[in-house]
């Protein structure tokens, strides 16, 4: 829906700046604190705590980002954001391919091998997508503490992907639910098995939704915060945790370039993936709101 | 079969053999059938049944703390409601609550207006809409603890803005809120907001996208103004879109956390706590188990009494064939 009519042009012209002043306005106070940041951790403490914090960087140096990445000091100890960053890594890349794997054979089963109570089923496991997970951190801490998996980085792969099943099953079953039952029964007459079909018929066909629960996945288990910082401790934190205690650290003068250096880089992955498939990022954000 | 005694005619025998091979034929293949027929369900039972322990049983467990006499460890005796009787009487929850109804209100409030306008901005046929589009969405894809951490270098006045708006020679211009209790949770707020209108944006976009244009012309030939258009024919038309608007940020701020957490850690004193702030800090850190139970029992019920009728009306104009 967009608008052309074609009143006097005066008009049309005062439309037109109002129109793109307040676009362009909007999108500085968007980008300024990405700015911020970035400026921020190319300067030097002095020039930080001398100059103002919007400027841009007299001398540019890269210390605060070699810092946060390596030397940094997280508790007692001073290894930087990398090993964080590495545990970030090896939690994410298990978690998103379990919990989209499970969600495609779960949609796929939703919608072309339905049964009585599919729908039942589908709601009590939508509600999972809207669950604060405060209700269920006590029980979860005291599995996995006799599951032996505790403060671990297979712990939180598990807790991620149990929960982010709700989502990616939503993803699938809203979209195999498009693909025709002619298909799938053809292929059935044709003597193609359950697993067949869904190898050979509903995967290749899912590719775009794949991508778009692979990236919401990404974005949310890289980002959380409450698994990581109530299931582990010390050295099996995630980034999130890690960049949270570097910021919180009170002692001696604040280094607000290595903090601004240490929230890039914890930022980064989730941004290159923004950046790259944000299309596929934004049909994720809005897959739980608008149908079909 | 085969060592079967005495003379038989040989078609019986065929007949005998045939009955008892076709038996186990079908028998192996009513296995084979029943297999088939049971594996999607077999298939989805693993995933369920997890999601299931964690969802469902995990909260009824919490619900069972709630109502335990639970402190450092869990305990399963029952108190009754003795544990929520003490959450209400601590003022830091009645702190946490009412932060969390002003959060809710600003937050929810700027954030669809600010989303409307800029989807309406957007829908005039502008330029570079992708590139716009691309930069007011990108806060959502950045960790709370990022922008917690930024606006709180933003927000702090010895170097952030008030500097700036001080060394431009502004010498009066004072924004400290964020060290001060009565308006650090205004901070929060604004951090909310800058992360969360590109959602808004993106779902009111979409639905004026799906609004038919000839509506429109028709209304111009009436001879209505194009505010007016806006105002009385296409807000109304966006209602569904205001609905998932509502609902998914109330969500976010009922459970938001890790802004809180980052951006103010609850503090100055308790001034931002919030009940997910609290939750974690009584379950984990004051070690008050049950009370820590009982505000998470609080939370769900806030939220499930917001999302099953709202899960309940899509489902249902599902089924009515959307």
């Amino acid at each position: 829906m967009a608008t052309d009519r074609q009143p006097g042009r005066r008009s049309h012209m005062i439309g037109r700046v109002f129109i793109y002043g307040s676009l362009l306005g909007l999108a500085a106070f968007y980008l300024m604190p990405l700015w911020v940041m970035v400026a921020t951790s190319l300067k030097s403490l002095d020039e930080i705590y001398a100059g103002s914090f919007i400027g841009v960087p007299e001398k540019v140096t890269f210390e605060a980002w070699v810092k946060a990445w390596g030397t940094a000091c997280i508790g007692t100890k001073c290894d930087g954001l990398k090993p964080y960053f590495v545990n970030s890594l090896v939690m994410v890349i298990p978690a998103v391919v379990l919990s989209s794997g499970i969600g495609a054979i779960n949609g796929y089963v939703l919608t072309k091998w339905r049964f009585k109570g599919a729908n039942v089923v589908f709601g009590l496991l939508l509600f999972g997508c809207f669950l604060p997970f405060q209700a269920v951190l006590l029980p979860m801490a005291q599995i996995l503490g006799w599951l032996g998996l505790a403060g671990t980085i297979p712990g939180l792969v598990l807790v991620h992907t149990v929960y982010g099943i709700a989502f990616t099953t939503l993803f699938f079953r809203n979209y195999f639910v498009t693909i025709p039952d002619e298909l799938t029964k053809a292929a059935q007459i044709d003597g193609a098995g359950f697993f067949r079909i869904f190898f050979s018929i509903m995967l290749p066909a899912a590719l775009p939704i794949i991508v778009v629960s692979c990236i919401w996945q990404f974005t949310q288990i890289w980002n959380d915060f409450l698994f990581g910082v109530s299931f582990t401790a010390g050295d099996s934190s995630p980034v999130t945790v890690a960049l949270n205690n570097i910021v919180n650290v009170t002692m001696g003068r604040k280094q607000y370039n290595v903090d601004m250096a240490s929230a890039m880089i914890a930022a980064i992955p989730t941004l290159v993936v923004y950046v790259v498939a944000g299309r596929y990022f934004v049909r994720g954000l809005t897959a739980g709101a608008v149908k079909g | 079969m085969d060592g079967l005694p005495g003379p038989r005619v040989p078609a019986d025998r065929t007949e005998i053999l045939a009955n008892g091979h076709g038996d186990q034929m079908r028998k192996h293949r009513s296995f084979k059938a029943l297999l088939t027929a049971q594996l999607p369900k077999l298939v989805l039972s693993p995933s369920l049944i997890a999601v299931f322990v964690g969802v469902y049983l995990f909260i009824c467990w919490t619900a069972a703390i709630s109502f335990s006499s639970s402190k450092m460890v869990p305990k399963f005796d029952f108190v009754g409601l003795e544990q929520y009787v003490r959450l209400w009487s601590t003022p830091r929850w009645i702190t946490a609550v009412e932060n969390l109804f002003v959060f809710t209100m600003l937050f929810l409030a700027i954030t669809i207006a600010l989303g409307l306008f800029i989807a309406i901005l957007l829908d005039q046929r502008v330029r570079a809409e992708g590139v716009l589009r691309a930069i007011y969405l990108y806060p959502m894809a950045l960790s709370f603890i990022v922008t917690g951490t930024a606006w709180k270098w933003i927000l702090n006045p010895s170097l952030g803005v008030q500097k700036v708006v001080n060394d431009l020679g502004w010498q009066g211009f004072v924004f400290d809120w964020i060290t001060r209790p009565e308006f650090a949770i205004y901070c929060v707020v604004i951090a909310a907001v800058w992360q969360s209108t590109g959602f808004a944006m993106a779902i009111f976009l979409a639905g004026l996208r799906g609004i038919d244009n000839s509506i429109i012309k028709a209304a111009q030939i009436e001879g209505a103004g194009m505010a007016r258009i806006y105002l009385s024919i296409i807000v109304p038309m966006l209602r569904p879109a205001f609905l998932s608007v509502i609902v998914l940020l109330s969500y976010i701020s009922i459970k938001s956390f890790d802004l809180v957490l980052a951006l103010t850690n609850a503090g100055p004193g308790s001034a931002t706590e919030m009940p997910s702030t609290f939750m974690f800090s009584a379950t984990f850190r004051r070690n008050q188990m049950g009370v820590g139970a009982a505000s998470a029992m609080m939370m769900l019920m806030t939220v499930a009494a917001i999302i099953i009728p709202y899960l309940y009306s899509e489902l249902k104009e599902d089924r009515d064939g959307h």
